[in-house]
């Protein structure tokens, strides 16, 4: 039965996809709700079963690649660390989905939006239960595949086209690491199973590997390796560009794949992959660095968005990067913690910012918004949750999970967890004041829209409101309900085997020894934050373009999201087409077919003429011609080997 | 499996096909209505037959199966010897599955010359399956050369406006390499005193005289794979090429050369095979990244395909010369996989452009919204070129690159390159023939894929899915070979040396 809610979505993509013109808008919304409807209660089973009751299990289907010592299964697996991510994948996408039939109900192409949105989520449960490497790479690239038609679900769009192939690539390019990573896990461990390799991990503890002609720690490379994949994955800096602009997707699409599940597999992965970055510890501290380098990155850069939906997309960048440094002071579980309670939060806030779009008339520049909060006063009530949640006001979902993570990067001890806590501490400023920014922007002061727009404005149907209530119960409740079980001192009774720490990284469990200013460090800065958003754009609406002004240089600087668009353009996507040309006119046309066959060409052209009037098309002669030719081939082999 | 010759029906009973056709009288049309019909019900036939090669097959040994052999030129000990092994017996298969569906392809764009059309591809058929089969030197010799002839006239003949500036590049390219390869034989013969494949398997040549037949049997199968320098035969080919010669040279030409490779180079000349690797790898590597780059300049859809194609066979040869048990499964399962996948690319163009007549990408774009199934055709496609998890392109790339790793990381790393740069240009590709906006006005009248299209493509998405999904059978085709493969090799070259066996498994 736990196969079901795996495949049950699966199941519906196909009915959907391939039926679309017989069962029709009606039927699409049918089949696949009604599918993750029952696959997100069958989740809920599992959690309670498998989480809390702690009966793991493992099913297995069938053999995928055997190849001598190669032995690659498809298989299903239950632990605490898989019933966690099926729980909130299934939710967060029964909501998305149910948001879907009203959110897109305008469109032409429903059926084959929910079926991918179907497909999406059976390639994401296929990544989480995943008992071995190639699994785990069968899923990430089939949400990369799934990302990239939803991200270019508007075809006729060139941005949306751009946007799609740009996540394609800058994923392959993570992907790139991690398959390097899996072949050399199977190079040092003989086998790609976890159990195997997780397994054997601390008797290769100091084992060494000869990488492009170099010795290296074996494990420090394979983590680094595999790093890499997550880095694409979840949007690290350096391959994070591809985030803000897979906007160009449906709402709907930005909320489930690039807020609340996809972009978190590269965390997921880290925890899963535990045992073995445990073993390194500069894997960790790169993990630990590039996490908090890219939380204060992203924030910066959220703080000049006005496109509603990057200001949320640069936050998920930003709260990802937080994840990934609480694995790397390995606190993995306040990671995962974290990842659960910002898939309630950020989902709200996106569906909560598609539910703006939708009453603006499609509008998403939150200059041309404004005094809007009392006509859709329920989209205005979740967007102050989601916020509140996001900033990590106390008794929300976040203050739980941020506090966590910070407090665990103090309790480190070490410098990268220091320059983790000190970073995270300033980016949960930043996060208060972008998005009370966005708040204020969106919903405050003086209408900016044309009347027409304006007229317009209304409150979401009901199928949207009901996913956004459910989330924003999730974005209020998940952290309190879940901190004891997930982050607890007794957390390990909880994640059991599924989360590995060596008993010398006890930073989770100082975590809740830390000074007290730590504690409260967060909260007063969020606080400040909002205090600073609100005197910027509410009580002295100037202030903001008088700063922008004045900080002129940085300003651009963060506008410009660093500039790593421009630099990536200039350096690598313009020299590789120009060398394409080049490579083609010169290479092959100049050098190789001068020399070689258009030389000799040039001087068997006379006869290639006469030949050519040989062809009369006439089938025997033919046949005649290649009689001949076996005649004569079999003439001269008798000939030269008798003499 | 009993008295009845089933490898020599199935590799000649396209000729006997091929022969109704030849009597075919009427006017033009009826001709070309039962040639048509003719080739596809032989075609379809011999594929069934076929099947029989593999549900016979016996998977726990290395020997070959279904061996015949009769004496043929006794004065030289020549036989008309067949056989196939793990190794050759799914290439035989593609090749029988490829031939009714580009007889099925050719149904309606083939309109002048129908029955020579029709001959040109059974005999073809006939001459591909018995170079998978053939075991005796002389008459492998025989059957690979022939299949230059029917090849070169479906391109010279029915091919485009530089048709025959292709088919003479093409001859001249792969001839070349030919006569290097005779004299090797002619060597291999003086030197081993018979023509039968398996005894030379186990004769073990001298050392240089082994690197002497070796370069002389790359330069023959190096040109047909192809490797980089010697690609450049194919873009030309394949452009002008009508669309179903695409297929066959994408799906199973290329496959001739690797498959020399594997029969001849290093079982016969492990040593050489040993000592030539690092050029293998060098070339190899080279392919898979300069062809990338080349085909994101591309601004025809065939010529773009046939570049990744030169990029993919990369992976195959790597694969081979890795000769571990992964490297080689994966390159098997890469070139069944590229002939399924390849072949499926160039039918797509060939739909396309049997309504707008043309291949210049620049002239497509937006074609998602009057044909979705193609749209969806063509994405499956570009996904299993891609190599994407779940599709027969991953499989293979995969193997190859575990093996490639255990051998030499800088290969591993530098191929894997191979599929980042596969996604940009397949993924670019798409995006001009298949999004946008519908702007042109020829395009908004095209139709979407008709019953017999759909017929054609239904197939090989199945086996792109199947290879990718639940490999197993294909891999335990050939697992016994590739066993027997490596151990030999390495029988071989400790035969030679300790010093020799340092890259070994």
């Amino acid at each position: 039965m736990y196969a079901l809610a795996i495949f049950l979505p699966l199941i519906a993509a196909v009915i959907t996809g391939l039926s679309s013109r017989w069962i029709g808008d009606r039927g699409a919304h049918i089949v696949t709700c009604g599918a993750m409807a029952l696959s997100a209660a069958i989740a809920v089973v599992i959690f309670f079963d498998v989480a809390v009751g702690g009966n793991t299990r493992d099913v297995l289907l069938f053999t995928w690649i055997a190849s001598d010592r190669l032995d690659i299964t498809w298989s299903l697996r239950f632990d605490q660390l898989s019933a966690v991510m099926i729980a909130v994948v299934t939710i967060v996408s029964s909501a998305v989905h149910f948001y879907s039939i009203g959110y897109m109900h305008h469109d032409p192409h429903v059926p084959r939006f929910m079926a991918y949105l179907s497909l999406f989520t059976f390639s994401m449960l296929m990544l989480v239960t995943a008992d071995n490497f190639v699994q785990l790479f069968f899923g990430w690239e089939g949400v990369g595949l799934c990302s990239y038609l939803l991200i270019g679900f508007w075809y006729d769009r060139p941005s949306a086209n751009a946007a799609a192939i740009k996540a394609f690539v800058v994923n392959r390019v993570g992907d790139f690491g991690f398959a390097l990573g899996i072949m050399g896990v199977f190079f040092l461990f003989g086998s790609v199973s976890f159990d195997v390799v997780f397994g054997a991990t601390p008797e290769k503890a100091a084992a060494r590997l000869d990488f492009l002609g170099l010795d290296f720690h074996a494990l420090t490379v394979l983590c680094i390796l595999l790093f890499i994949g997550a880095m694409g994955k979840s949007a690290q800096l350096g391959l994070h560009t591809w985030l803000p602009d897979a906007m160009e997707g449906p709402t709907p699409v930005s909320a489930l794949i690039h807020a609340a599940t996809m972009v978190t597999a590269g965390v997921f992965m880290v925890a899963r992959l535990s045992p073995m970055f445990e073993y390194s510890p500069v894997a960790l501290a790169l993990v630990t660095v590039v996490g908090a380098s890219t939380a204060i990155f992203a924030a910066t850069v959220g703080l000049c968005q006005n496109d509603i939906k990057r200001v949320i997309a640069y936050s998920t960048c930003s709260q990802l990067g937080y994840m990934f440094f609480a694995c790397g002071v390995s606190a993995y579980a306040a990671g995962i913690f974290h990842l659960m309670t910002h898939a309630f939060f950020k989902a709200l806030l996106f569906l909560g910012a598609g539910s703006v779009i939708h009453a603006m008339s499609a509008e998403q520049d939150m200059r041309k918004m404004g005094g809007i909060w009392r006509m859709i006063p329920f989209t205005y009530a979740v967007m102050w949750i989601g916020s509140l949640a996001l900033a990590g006001i106390p008794f929300f979902a976040g203050y739980y999970s941020k506090d966590i993570v910070l407090e665990a990067a103090f309790a480190a001890g070490s410098w990268m967890g220091q320059y983790a806590f000190w970073l995270g501490l300033l980016a949960a400023l930043l996060t208060a004041f972008y998005s009370w920014r966005l708040l204020f922007m969106t919903f405050h002061g003086a209408p900016r829209a044309d009347e027409k727009t304006m007229a317009h404005v209304h409150e979401s149907p009901l199928s949207m409101t009901g996913p956004l209530a459910v989330l924003a119960a999730g974005a209020v409740l998940s952290g309190y309900l879940g901190y004891a079980l997930f982050v607890g001192d007794h957390n390990h009774d909880f994640w059991g085997k599924s989360i590995f720490v060596l008993p010398t990284n006890t930073a989770l469990y100082d975590a809740h020894h830390v000074p007290g200013w730590v504690k409260l460090a967060p909260i007063v800065v969020a606080v400040a934050g909002i205090a600073i958003a609100w005197w910027m754009y509410m009580a002295r609406p100037g202030a903001a373009a008088a700063v922008a002004d004045r900080f002129r240089p940085l300003y651009l600087f963060f506008y410009n999201k660093w500039y790593f668009d421009e630099l990536y353009d200039r350096v690598l996507v313009k020299p590789a087409m120009r060398l394409g040309r080049g490579l083609w006119k010169d290479g092959d046309g100049a050098m190789i077919d001068g020399i070689g066959p258009d030389g000799i060409a040039a001087a068997t052209r006379s006869f290639a003429r006469r030949a050519s009037r040989l062809q009369t098309g006439y089938v025997y002669h033919y046949a005649f011609a290649m009689l001949i030719g076996v005649v004569i081939l079999v003439t001269w082999n008798l000939y030269t080997t008798a003499g | 499996m009993g008295a009845l010759p089933i490898l020599s029906i199935v590799t000649f009973l396209p000729l006997v096909g091929a022969l109704f056709i030849l009597f075919v009288r009427g006017d033009a049309e009826t001709v070309a209505r039962n040639a048509r019909y003719t080739a596809l019900w032989t075609s379809l036939i011999t594929f069934l037959l076929s099947l029989w090669l593999w549900i016979g097959f016996d998977t726990r040994t290395a020997e070959f199966q279904f061996v015949e052999k009769v004496a043929w030129i006794p004065a030289f000990g020549i036989h008309y010897h067949m056989g196939v092994d793990g190794i050759s017996m799914l290439f035989v298969l593609l090749s029988t599955l490829l031939t009714p569906i580009c007889v099925l392809a050719s149904w309606e764009a083939i309109e002048t010359r129908v029955k020579e059309y029709m001959i040109a591809f059974l005999v073809l058929e006939t001459l591909m399956v018995g170079t998978f089969a053939a075991l005796d030197l002389f008459l492998f010799y025989v059957f690979f050369e022939a299949v230059l002839i029917p090849m070169f006239l479906i391109i010279g003949v029915w091919g485009g406006a530089r048709r025959v500036y292709s088919a003479f590049k093409f001859f001249l390219y792969t001839l070349t390499g030919s006569v290097l390869m005779l004299v090797a034989m002619l060597a291999m013969y003086f030197a081993a005193d018979t023509t039968d494949i398996p005894t030379l398997m186990t004769h073990g040549f001298a050392r240089d005289l082994q690197l002497w037949l070796w370069l002389a049997f790359f330069a023959s199968f190096a040109v047909k794979v192809p490797m980089w320098p010697v690609h450049t035969w194919l873009p030309d080919a394949h452009v002008e090429a009508p669309t179903a010669g695409s297929v066959i040279l994408a799906g199973v030409l290329l496959k001739m050369g690797a498959y020399g490779f594997l029969r001849f180079s290093l079982p016969m000349l492990p040593y050489a095979s040993e000592y030539f690797t690092p050029l293998v790898y060098t070339l190899s590597v080279i392919a898979i990244i300069y062809t990338s780059l080349v085909a994101l300049a591309q601004e025809d859809m065939k010529k773009l395909i046939a570049y990744s194609s030169v990029a993919h066979m990369g992976f195959v040869t790597i694969g081979i010369f890795t000769v571990t048990f992964q490297g080689l499964q994966g390159a098997l399962i890469q070139m069944l996989s590229h002939g399924i996948i390849s072949g499926a690319l160039f039918l797509c163009v060939g739909v396309v452009y049997d309504r707008l007549h043309t291949r210049e990408i620049a002239r497509y774009g937006g074609l998602v919204n009057r044909m979705p199934a193609y749209a969806l055709v063509f994405m499956i496609f570009t996904m299993g070129s891609v190599g994407l998890p779940g599709t027969s392109g991953f499989v293979g790339e995969f193997l190859i690159l575990v093996g490639a790793f255990r051998v030499n990381t800088w290969v591993a790393l530098l191929a894997t390159t191979g599929v980042i740069l596969g996604a940009v240009y397949m993924l670019y590709l798409y995006r001009r023939v298949i999004f946008g906006k519908l702007t042109k006005d020829d395009l908004k009248s095209m139709l979407d894929l008709s019953p017999r299209e759909i017929a054609v493509f239904v197939p090989l998405v199945l086996l792109t899915l199947w290879m990718g999904i639940y490999p197993a059978p294909f891999l335990a085709v050939m697992k016994a070979s590739v066993g027997n493969l490596i151990a030999r090799h390495q029988a071989a070259l400790a035969a030679l040396g300790p010093a020799m066996l340092a890259a070994g498994n």
